[in-house]
């Protein structure tokens, strides 16, 4: 047992969430997309991914929080090789997509969160385009929808002290860009497939 | 060391009783075939996890006190954990809860461990019920109050308060039973626990009038009247490893069985408010910590106070 494989141990006692299934995801790169409501988001999915997934999975995270600080750096870069992109100051140069589908070439997984920003009150809020725009860059790659409750409650927004709750994530079916939809259509529906699980 | 024979004799007794269970269960998989019988399996899981339950509350009793007092305390963490995650509370609430989670239940054990009858018997009625609301309506948030207030009191209550009570049982000062108390312990236990099976039990063989339908559809008048009595005869029975004469622990008993059937249909009640089966997945077969001690909720409180009341 590696220190990455003994801490997703950890995250999944504190948040009471259950270790994934092989057979239930996909064997090929994927985007896990999911609601975001917490810091532990990104952490219990990654937790909860099986080993064999979990070592080529990366979250997608702003690069403007997760730099602010050298420790945050560390965890993100070091710790879940996350990779950080532009929500600022988007340019050419920063283009945010480049370092996500970079990533997706060379064959790693991601975990976004499409509504761009922690909801405070643990709804889910509309989706950015981001989404769209990796889905018709590379119309192969699956993406599956991942539903994640309670952990606001765990780790609420603007506070650093856990209550220890039992949390939960809900896959749902992946789906895929089709080829006539729109941007708005196709985000309405990616959305749906997350808030379908809610119930 | 010298090991009190009545406590040999008990644990023999549960070990025996847990074997023959296991006997039972493989004659009926044997019977099944190999075809696949829901209501096996889930017997075959319940004696399994009872294996683990009944080593792991062995171990505990063997260390005195302090072991009672860790069990219980984690048992009631847990038990709060399922409870408060099925209770809608707000972000208001978080702090509240901190306190609840972290200071509160290691506190209220930690004052059982000491034995300080008089702060444990009032930290959660009276300080923690100040502590609560206050600490909500520091928060700022209004929207529910009286109702998010409300369920986290009657969490702390159900899960810490009243689990509290089992190991508080071996702070008992009863004249003639000094350092006999994990036999009183055990006896609490087994009739609670064993009134649980037997309802179950009876309730499969015979059952057919429900009591409550629409609040715990497996709970039967037959189950119930035969669970309680037979359970009742087993704690009579007992009666040698009690402080108690033979009337009095069957009286102590019916008045368990019936404190336990009490706390499982109040409990059974929250889960279908809630809409959902279980309490949570910890146990396997069983569900969750709650679902397995909310028998022992509303008895552990009654039967302390009343051997306290009148044997100390």
């Amino acid at each position: 047992m590696t220190n990455k494989d003994f801490a997703a141990w950890i995250i999944r006692v504190v948040c009471g969430v259950k270790l994934l299934p092989v057979e239930a995801l996909p064997s090929t790169p994927a985007i896990y997309f999911a609601n975001h409501s917490s810091h532990l988001d990104f952490t219990t999915i990654w937790a909860a991914l099986p080993q064999k997934i979990r070592t080529r999975v990366r979250p997608v995270a702003g690069r403007d929080y997760w730099e602010k600080t050298p420790r945050r750096l560390r965890i993100a870069k070091d710790f879940f090789n996350a990779v950080l992109i532009e929500r600022k100051r988007v340019t050419v140069a920063t283009n945010p997509l480049e370092p996500m589908l970079a990533a997706l070439d060379a064959g790693d997984s991601l975990i976004v969160f499409p509504e761009g920003t922690r909801s405070p009150d643990g709804s889910v809020h509309d989706f950015k385009s981001g989404l769209y725009h990796l889905a018709k860059a590379r119309p192969a790659v699956v993406l599956v929808p991942i539903y994640l409750q309670d952990l606001n409650r765990i780790l609420p927004k603007g506070d650093f002290l856990p209550v220890p709750l039992l949390g939960s994530l809900s896959l749902g079916a992946p789906l895929q860009l089709k080829s006539d939809e729109t941007k708005s259509a196709f985000l309405e529906r990616a959305r749906g497939a997350v808030v379908k699980l809610s119930h | 060391m010298k090991i009190d024979p009545q406590l040999i004799w008990l644990a023999g007794g549960v070990v025996g009783l847990l074997a023959l269970s296991s006997i039972i269960t493989f004659v009926l998989k044997m019977r099944a075939g190999g075809k696949p019988n829901a209501v096996v399996a889930n017997l075959d899981a319940r004696v399994k996890a009872w294996w683990v339950m009944v080593a792991v509350f062995g171990v505990a009793l063997a260390t005195g006190l302090i072991g009672a007092v860790i069990l219980f305390g984690l048992l009631s963490f847990f038990a709060l954990r399922e409870f408060i995650t099925l209770t809608p509370t707000r972000a208001g609430d978080h702090r509240t809860l901190f306190w609840a989670f972290f200071i509160v239940t290691p506190l209220q054990y930690y004052l059982v461990g000491m034995e300080w009858y008089g702060l444990f018997s009032i930290l959660i009625p009276v300080y923690t019920f100040i502590l609560v609301p206050t600490r909500s309506a520091l928060a700022g948030d209004s929207e529910h109050f009286l109702e998010r207030t409300a369920k986290i009191q009657w969490a702390l209550m159900v899960c810490v308060y009243c689990v509290s009570h089992v190991p508080a049982l071996l702070t008992l000062h009863i004249a003639g039973y000094e350092g006999q108390n994990a036999k009183l312990v055990l006896f609490f236990v087994l009739v609670v626990q064993i009134s649980d099976v037997l309802q179950y039990v009876w309730g499969k063989l015979l059952g057919k009038h429900k009591i409550a339908p629409l609040i715990s559809p497996s709970k039967t008048v037959e189950g119930f009247l035969g669970g309680v009595l037979s359970a009742t005869a087993i704690g009579t029975a007992l009666w040698r490893v009690t402080p108690f004469n033979w009337w009095q622990a069957g009286l102590f008993s019916f008045l368990i069985t019936l404190m336990g059937f009490f706390g499982g249909l109040v409990m059974s009640a929250i889960k279908r408010d809630r809409g959902v089966k279980d309490y949570g997945t910890l146990i396997e077969g069983h569900g969750g910590v709650m679902d397995r001690i909310d028998s022992l909720c509303f008895a552990a409180p009654v039967f302390f106070h009343l051997v306290r009341y009148f044997y100390t």
